[in-house]
């Protein structure tokens, strides 16, 4: 199979944030997503059981699991890969996922159990994590240094036989697997950047599939290709910081959410392959998912909120409140087109209501100096937990602990007692009304603009293997996700 | 004897040459490198960024404080040159943070690929320039010598992507003669045939860019040497033509040619660096563009080395190819 790839992995180390959210083709989590919300055992035998509280997690482990160097894979190893991922001297740069983590112990060879310093049921979301072999860890130092980013070892359905750089990587398929062994036995991903090339390459027949653009896919996935469009969590939002005058004011903060024309944008940026986000929680994520937590796209009933919060149109249209102008800057990643069309799209709503908004097109760094005075464009998302996708966007005591950790400053207390109630209650549906609460109180004073969740777009040689399954995807995608996210049980069709 | 002592003296003349050099080689480079770090201190790129990637976004800042003081990004730029430094001295070349590798593996990895291009790059340039000035200026002012004067003066002034893009869209999109990018088709295996039918276009649109300066110079001095005593004694001996340029007046010509050479190497490196950039070819001068903008300061500053030093070594053979070649030459430096 010859899939092409438009974004290229600097490494291949799961310290180092590869395949963070599982898909890792050359490793196994202890769990791992089914597409559908739920996690199943991987590595595990069965699903870990956690004591009343949710801050002891007890997993049992597969037997007679083997690394594709051979050595055998026991709790040791995942003791090695989980201390090392918050062991600050190996630099791992997935360290903040993981902050709860206390201790994790060997009890005997083939259990592991996970002590945490808060009660946490969304540990299993951490448990999706590459196991490494605790040989390659022996040596304490920065993960930079690690064989493995270039040389991955794991237990994985695929073993990597070539990578060079900036070119192709080929997969084999690992015979010894604990599972069935892939019947897709080789898989080569070629890293070609452009859109448009891909594409083109595509049109000429070179490759069995591709990740492209939602219109571009549409234009080259024709017999004998398909498009495929999956949804995800990955949102699109502007931030809205609560400590400016002009952003902090609730009128304004919901005014603004009641302007932007949120299916337009789905429509006009993205061909329609994406849904409207009122808050981080998408209608895929299923039971987590508050129907009612919404804005409608009503730009009168927004003049009217600003009208009466104090908010008076001045002769060149823009509001003012006792000498404020109202107006504000909107960074975006200058490299990431699609952001700066959100921010183009955002603005004009905005400037229908009466709005100033600038656009600036930024660098990491000068984000990172600027975030907490100046709104952005966030974009990011993982289906696995609602925790993972509202605690760190949305509750105060993430203010001030990391550049993109609560980053406009939001508080409100109902969406606080609501998130740590998720994170003590195991019990599902008890689990879910509580995030149903945090969205209804989040939706009652918002502090974000969430905007869309975008789909993800892909072409695929159609008629040629059986065993595609749909999946809500994270933000990362490629080809580890996408159509290929459980390529090891794909079989050919005749 | 006496002839053999004037060469001995010119051995070691040279000797002397190639000696001083290299001693002033050592704080030229190492000047270069400093530059390099302040350069990357001063950047607006945060290494810290490029090391944690889109994790980032997960990062809380006391983790990435713990990480930057762990792989010393936060010491002052003095200190972490010293560090690189003692590191080169003993053989330990770094770690790449944007390849993820040691410094030693990026090299013996692309290197090869870059050395390959260049090399038949610039054979190619001077197999071109060669034949192509000699004609010019045997048939001065023919139509051949107006169209490579008048194609050389145009060419100079192209940039090399330029005309890497021109030569994609001609002879790959447009013929469909070669491959577009890379250094094999996308499924095929490592193969000298593959290899061969990738380098054709990027090695000739460099060697095209670097040719019109040595066309026009071969040309140049072809022409003064046709005019200097002993080509006209050749003349007046009644010697064939072909003997007279190809034996009598090409040499003449052929000493200045070695010493320009030698002042192409600069250009060289910035040409293959763009040309390996437009033609995604896996060497050292493509990954220049991914250090500079990652502040990936072991790796830029060990590429910025070998450049620097490249075009030292450059100038250098050309210096004591003149010395060797033509006895006026003074090797006094």
């Amino acid at each position: 199979m010859l899939l092409a790839d438009g974004y290229e992995p600097s490494s291949l180390n799961p310290l180092l944030g590869y395949a963070r959210f599982g898909a890792a083709k050359f490793y196994d989590g202890l769990l791992a997503f089914d597409g559908n919300g739920e996690l199943h055992p991987a590595l595990a035998v069965e699903r870990p059981t956690p004591d009343e509280e949710a801050r002891t997690w007890t997993v049992r482990l597969r037997r007679g699991v083997a690394f594709h160097d051979g050595a055998p894979f026991d709790a040791h190893d995942v003791v090695a890969t989980y201390r090392a991922a918050v062991d600050p001297a190996y630099a791992s740069t997935i360290s903040s996922d993981l902050s709860m983590l206390d201790e994790v112990e060997a009890v005997d060879d083939h259990t592991v159990r996970f002590r945490l310093n808060i009660p946490y049921a969304a540990w299993p979301a951490r448990m999706v994590m590459g196991i490494m072999p605790r040989s390659a860890l022996s040596d304490p130092v920065p993960q930079d240094r690690s064989p493995l980013n270039t040389e991955p070892v794991g237990t994985g359905p695929y073993r990597l036989t070539e990578w060079r750089q900036g070119e192709r990587m080929i997969w084999k398929a690992n015979e010894d697997y604990w599972g069935d062994a892939p019947a897709v036995d080789k898989i080569t991903v070629v890293f070609a950047t452009d859109d448009n090339t891909r594409a083109q390459r595509v049109q000429a027949g070179e490759f069995d599939g591709t990740v492209l653009p939602p219109r571009l896919a549409e234009r080259v996935g024709t017999a004998p290709y398909r498009t495929i469009h999956h949804d995800t969590a990955d949102y699109r939002a502007i931030t809205l910081p609560n400590d400016q005058p002009v952003t902090g004011d609730p009128a304004v903060r919901k005014a603004l959410n009641l302007a932007v024309n949120r299916s337009g944008m789905v429509e006009s940026l993205l061909g329609g392959h994406g849904t409207p986000a009122y808050t981080p929680i998408p209608e895929s994520m299923g039971r987590y998912h508050e129907p009612e937590a919404r804005f409608d796209f009503d730009q009168q009933r927004a003049r009217r909120i600003l009208d009466e919060a104090g908010w008076r149109t001045g002769a060149d249209g823009v509001r003012r409140k006792d000498g404020t102008e109202a107006r504000f800057t909107v960074m975006y990643f200058a490299d990431d087109t699609l952001r700066k069309q959100f921010a183009q799209a955002f603005s004009s709503d905005a400037g229908k209501v009466g709005f100033r908004v600038e656009l600036a097109g930024v660098q990491r760094s000068e984000a990172a100096e600027r975030i907490g005075s100046d709104a952005i464009v966030l974009g990011g998302g993982s289906p696995l937990d609602p925790d993972i996708q509202m605690y760190t966007g949305l509750h105060s005591s993430m203010i001030g602990t990391g550049t993109y950790k609560n980053p406009a400053k939001y508080r409100n207390s109902r969406v606080d007692s609501a998130l740590d109630a998720g994170r003590r209650t195991v019990e599902t549906a008890e689990r879910a009304s509580h995030y149903k609460e945090a969205q209804r109180a989040y939706v009652a004073d918002p502090g974000l603009v969430y905007l869309a969740f975008i789909q993800h777009s892909y072409v695929v040689r159609d008629g040629v293997w059986n065993g595609y399954e749909p999946v809500i995807e994270p933000h990362t995608h490629g080809t580890t996700w996408g159509p290929w996210w459980n390529v090891e049980d794909w079989t050919p069709a005749n | 004897m006496r002839s053999e002592g004037r060469l001995g003296r010119r051995g070691e003349a040279v000797l002397w040459l190639v000696l001083r050099r290299l001693v002033m080689a050592v704080p030229v480079l190492l000047l270069v490198s400093f530059g390099v770090f302040l350069l990357a201190a001063a950047s607006p790129f945060d290494p810290i960024h490029q090391y944690y990637g889109v994790q980032i976004f997960n990062a809380s800042t006391a983790d990435v404080a713990r990480v930057r003081a762990e792989l010393g990004l936060d010491q002052p730029v003095l200190l972490r040159f010293w560090d690189w430094l003692s590191g080169l001295v003993t053989g330990d070349l770094g770690v790449s943070r944007s390849m993820r590798q040691p410094v030693a593996e990026v090299l013996a990895e692309r290197l090869p690929w870059t050395l390959l291009l260049a090399a038949s790059g610039l054979g190619f340039a001077v197999v071109l320039s060669l034949v192509a000035g000699t004609l010019a200026a045997w048939r001065q002012g023919g139509w051949f010598d107006r169209t490579v004067t008048a194609l050389g003066h145009a060419l100079e002034g192209i940039p090399p992507f330029v005309l890497a893009l021109l030569a994609i869209a001609l002879f790959s999109l447009g013929l469909g003669w070669l491959p577009v990018a890379g250094l094999t088709d996308a499924g095929s295996r490592l193969g000298a045939g593959q290899v061969v039918e990738h380098l054709l276009l990027p090695a000739a649109v460099l060697g095209v860019s670097q040719a019109p300066w040595l066309v026009l110079h071969v040309r140049q001095s072809l022409l003064a040497a046709l005019t200097e005593d002993h080509v006209t004694g050749a003349r007046a001996r009644g010697l064939r033509e072909r003997v007279v340029v190809l034996r009598h007046a090409l040499p003449t010509a052929l000493l200045p040619f070695v010493a320009v050479l030698g002042a192409r190497v600069p250009e060289l490196v910035t040409g293959a660096v763009l040309v390996e950039a437009v033609f995604s070819w896996p060497g050292v001068a493509s990954a220049v563009v991914t250090a500079a903008q990652a502040a990936d300061y072991p790796l830029l500053a060990v590429l910025t080395l070998l450049a620097t030093a490249a075009v030292l070594l450059g100038s250098l053979l050309a210096d004591v190819a003149a010395v060797l070649l033509d006895p006026r030459v003074s090797a006094d430096g």
